[in-house]
This record gives structure tokens, sequence and C-alpha cells, in this order.
């Protein structure tokens, strides 16, 4: 019997080899480094050995991890917290209003925005020359008596915060948008006020979202290194400039050993957040999507 | 909604914008006004920083890197996922998790980590193959896999891909034409997309160069901010602009029509968690 062309011939080679050069190019380039890193971590100049975790127990490493915690920590809250009201704001507007999309642009824009631009768009705000150091000192201020605190900690809360409350506009504002006003009348239909209808139902819908917008920011902060790379030229204060140093030392103080260990540290706590992120999206998407 | 409690979340919400309104835009404001500057305060404003751009080889440089890697980052982002996908869609559905998966992971390996353990493998393909500045293309196709990933999937999510294939294949076509001339065609919204968020991306990279060692557009403006601030803020302010005007026409072309689908994770915007940019 003849076979019929094309539709009814069994293909000679079997039909996944067409997502094999997909699977081939993020193998080697997204799974191999991972895997690098993770097994680099167990490995030093006399093979196979815990002696970069061991070497990890030093008081610098541990503060860059400490301080790394509390920036994304105290970034992540401050940005949940302004990026939920100004998420609030927006949401109560009108939906299809010009000012609604001018937002969210903004805040799609402004969440990408970081790294280097926004280091030096906060020096030439509130850096040594900045705009407002300036204006400040003409008004009699000097913000800076006690140091340049820009350049540490604190300037990064605040340079953080700068992305971080935009992310959390983009992640919250669907929640938000998934609350019906038939709730409230119903709400005010069964003798409740403003508290109870947030004490009572709005909160406990929203809480998932807003925790999990929060996590979210932690983990955008706690991966971060660009912004303090051009803000903080030398040290290590955080975790992500400590693993840049230990890979790259110009005074040769490179372990790529030691460098390994930090950065599965980093991954499996950035794997953790993500992971109750996951969690709490989807118990938002039971009610608000 | 009673009298009062409109007004109280009018005045509410007016005071949100101005106080935030004010805090988003003042940084902006003083780039800009940092890179007009004068030689001293009472100098007037001047625009010689900005010229100075075009004179400085190393900057100009690694301007046209950086827009080389884009372009190159772009062709091979559509070049692996388009074909792709379109296979996995059609042939291989029970694949699309995992294609997925492995899509959304560089949301969660921050960039630091990912270039720790690029560096042996750099090392060899600078040895072996290539040092140029475009072997950075490799890496940065990872990078925008996600958001690439999410154009891309939302655009074939709005068409019916099975029927459009098995209609050109009764016609004769084979798997080329089918995808080329057929489907492509049908997706150039989300492909515009997809390219656009790859450029923002690609243009605001800098922790991989930089521990790398190579000099992409922001290592090169980090560089020239230790000698001279005024004129890299100035790259930085047009960098800024070049970005900002890709997204504007992204959100005017980009709002795609159908339903996203309910597992998307909330993450549709370059730099999220991580990838290089920040």
């Amino acid at each position: 019997m003849r076979r019929p062309l094309g539709g009814g011939r069994r293909l000679a080679t079997p039909q996944w080899i067409a997502a094999a050069p997909f699977f081939l190019y993020v193998g080697i380039f997204l799974l191999l480094p991972t895997a690098i890193v993770v097994g680099g971590a167990f490995v030093d100049s006399n093979g196979l050995s815990l002696s970069n975790f061991a070497s990890m127990n030093q008081r610098f490493v541990i503060n860059a991890f400490i301080n790394s915690v509390v920036l994304s920590a105290t970034s992540a809250i401050i940005g949940a917290v302004f990026g939920a009201l100004l998420a609030y704001a927006v949401a109560t507007g009108n939906p299809n209003g010009v000012f609604r999309r001018l937002v969210s642009s903004a805040c799609g824009v402004l969440a990408q925005f970081g790294g280097v631009t926004l280091a030096f768009a906060f020096i030439a705000t509130i850096g040594g020359a900045g705009f407002i150091t300036l204006w400040l000192q003409q008004q009699g201020m000097n913000i800076y008596a006690n140091g340049v605190w820009l350049y540490q900690l604190r300037g990064l809360v605040l340079v953080y915060t700068y992305f971080q409350i935009p992310l959390m506009v983009l992640v919250f504002l669907p929640a938000l948008d998934g609350i019906r006003p038939q709730w409230r009348e119903a709400t005010e239909s069964l003798g409740g006020g403003t508290w109870h209808y947030w004490r009572y139902i709005a909160g406990p819908l929203l809480a998932p979202a807003f925790f999990g917008g929060t996590l979210l920011l932690f983990a955008n902060a706690f991966s971060a290194y660009a912004t303090a790379a051009a803000l903080i030229n030398q040290g290590s204060i955080i975790a992500s400039l400590l693993i840049a140093n230990t890979l790259t030392s110009e005074v040769g103080l490179a372990n790529p050993g030691i460098a390994s260990a930090l950065a599965l540290v980093m991954v499996v706590l950035v794997a953790i957040v993500m992971v109750l992120y996951t969690v709490l999206q989807r118990r938002t998407s039971r009610w608000l999507q | 909604m009673s009298r009062n409690r409109r007004l109280k979340l009018q005045i509410f919400r007016v005071a949100v914008f101005l106080v935030l309104g004010a805090f988003f835009l003042v940084p902006i404001g003083a780039m800009f006004e940092f890179s007009t500057r004068g030689v001293t305060e009472q100098a007037p404003r001047t625009l010689n920083a900005w010229l100075t751009i075009a004179q400085t080889p190393d900057l100009v440089a690694a301007i046209f890197a950086s827009l080389a890697l884009a372009v190159l980052t772009s062709l091979g982002m559509l070049l692996l996922l388009v074909p792709t996908m379109i296979w996995v869609r059609l042939r291989l559905p029970h694949l699309s998790r995992v294609i997925e998966f492995l899509c959304l992971l560089p949301l969660t390996i921050p960039a630091i980590v990912l270039v720790a353990g690029l560096a042996p493998i750099y090392l060899w393909m600078n040895l072996n193959i290539s040092d140029s500045i475009l072997t950075l293309a490799f890496v940065y196709l990872i990078l925008v896999l996600p958001y690439a990933y999410r154009a891309l999937y939302t655009g074939l999510a709005a068409i019916d891909v099975k029927t459009l294939a098995e209609a050109a294949r009764s016609l004769g076509a084979n798997w080329g034409t089918v995808m080329l001339r057929v489907i492509v065609p049908n997706m150039s919204v989300a492909i515009l997309n997809a390219c656009l968020l790859s450029v923002a991306v690609v243009l605001g990279e800098f922790t991989i160069a930089n521990l790398l060692n190579y000099v992409n557009l922001q290592v090169a403006i980090a560089l020239l901010g230790r000698a001279n601030a005024t004129v890299s803020i100035a790259v930085a302010v047009a960098s800024l602009l070049f970005a900002f005007i890709l997204l504007v026409i992204l959100s005017f072309f980009g709002r795609p029509r159908a339903r996203v689908h309910p597992e998307d994770p909330g993450l549709p915007f370059p730099g999220l968690a991580g990838g290089g940019l920040r």
C-alpha cells in the first residue's frame, strides 16, 4: 500500500529534536554555571571539602550577610508600605483614565531604573555636590555633618526604595483591582463601617498579596549588585559586593571557591523567599483574579 | 459612597501623588541639572558635557558595543525562542511546563551568582573562541529569557496556532513556511515587545559585564563617573531617556488583548529580582 506523502509518514527523527537547541543552550549558559557554583562551593585546592563554608565563619562575612538582610528587609518594608499606598491611590481612580496609564507606565520604567544610572541620579541629588545638598546648605543645613551617609547602608536603603516602590505598585495593583465594589456594599448593608470592611474583608484578602509583594521586594534587594557597586567604591558591606570582591579582587585576594560558597548561600536564601512568594501568590489569585 | 468618605479619599490621593511624585521626579531633574552645570557656580548652564560624549572614544566604543549586543541578543532570542515555543505548543505540549520553568529560572538566580559560575566558562571561551565583548550576547540571552518568554507566550496564546498550522500544512507548506510566513506575522506585536524588552535589559546591564571585565555602556558610565562626573551623568540621562522611550513605545503597542494566564507570577518588567540591572 502506498504511504501518503507528508502527514502520514513517520518522522525519521523524534519530535523533541526540534526543542533540543533550546535545552542545549539553556543547559550550557544557565544550568552549567549554576552547577559550577554549587559544585565549586564544595571544592577547594585539596579537592572535595567543606573548607569554603568554614572560612565563611568570619566577622566580615557574617556582617555582610546581616547588612544585606537588614538592607533588603528595610527597603522591602518601606517600599511595600508606600507602594501599597500609591497602588491604592491609583486603583481608586478612573480605571481607564490617562492618569492611571501614566502612573503604570512610569512605574514600569522606574522599576527597571537601577544600577549605575540610579546611583548617579542620587549622587546628583543629594551627593556631596548635589542639587538638594547645595540648596540645603544655602538654607544653613548641612545634612552630611556626621559623615556622608549616602555611601553607606542608610544611603543604600534610600536609593533602593526608589525602585522598590514602583515594583510594589506593579505587583500589588492587580490584587487591588480584584476587589469588587459589591463587597463594600455588602458590608454596609449588613451594618458594617470602614473599620469592619478593612478588618474582616479587604484586609485578609489583600494580606497574601501584600506580604507576597514584600517578599518579592526582599528578594529583589538581596540580589541587587549594580546600584551598590556604583555607590560604594571600596569595601564589601553587603553580600553581593562581597561575592564580587572575592570573585575579582584587584589585590589578589580572589578566591573562586569562597565566592561560590557565598553565591550558593545567596541563591538558597533567594530561592526560599521566591518559593514563599509563589505560595502567597497562589492564595491571592484564589479570590482576587 | 458618602460625600465625607469621597472627600477623604480625594485628599489622600492628592497627598500621595504629590509626595511620591516629588520623590520620584526630583532625582531625575537633578540629573538634568547636574549635567548642564557650568564650570563654576556662577557660570551659565551649558550643554558642554553632552557634546563631550561624542569626543570620548572609550565611551563611544562602549555605546556601540552595547547597541551591537542589544541587536545580537534580540536576534538570538528570536531565533532560539520563537521556533521552540511554536513547536512545543503544536507538538510537545507536555514540555511547555519545563520550558516555562527554565525560562523563569533566571529570575530566581541572581546575576551575581550566575557570574560566579560563568567565570570559568568565559575564561575557556576567551582562550579558545573569542574574547570580544560580543560574546556577552550568550549570557544576555539567558537574562532576557523570562521577559521574552512572557511576551511571546502571550502573543502565541492570543492566536489559534493549531488551526493556522494545520491549514497551512494542508495547503502544502513545509514547517519553515508555516513558522515564518503564517505564524510569525500574526504575533508581530509580541515579537516587537520581546525585542524592546531585550534591548532595555541589555542596555541597562552592568553586573555581568563588570565582573567578566568587559566594558559595556553601564560599565563605561561607572568608570567615567570616577573621572568626570558631569559627562557620565549626561550619558546616564541619555541612556535613561532612550530606555524610557523604548518602554513608552512598548506601552502603546504592548498591552496584549488576551488574558494573561492565571499562574503568571506578576513579574513583567526587566531588572526584577537580580537580573544584572540592579
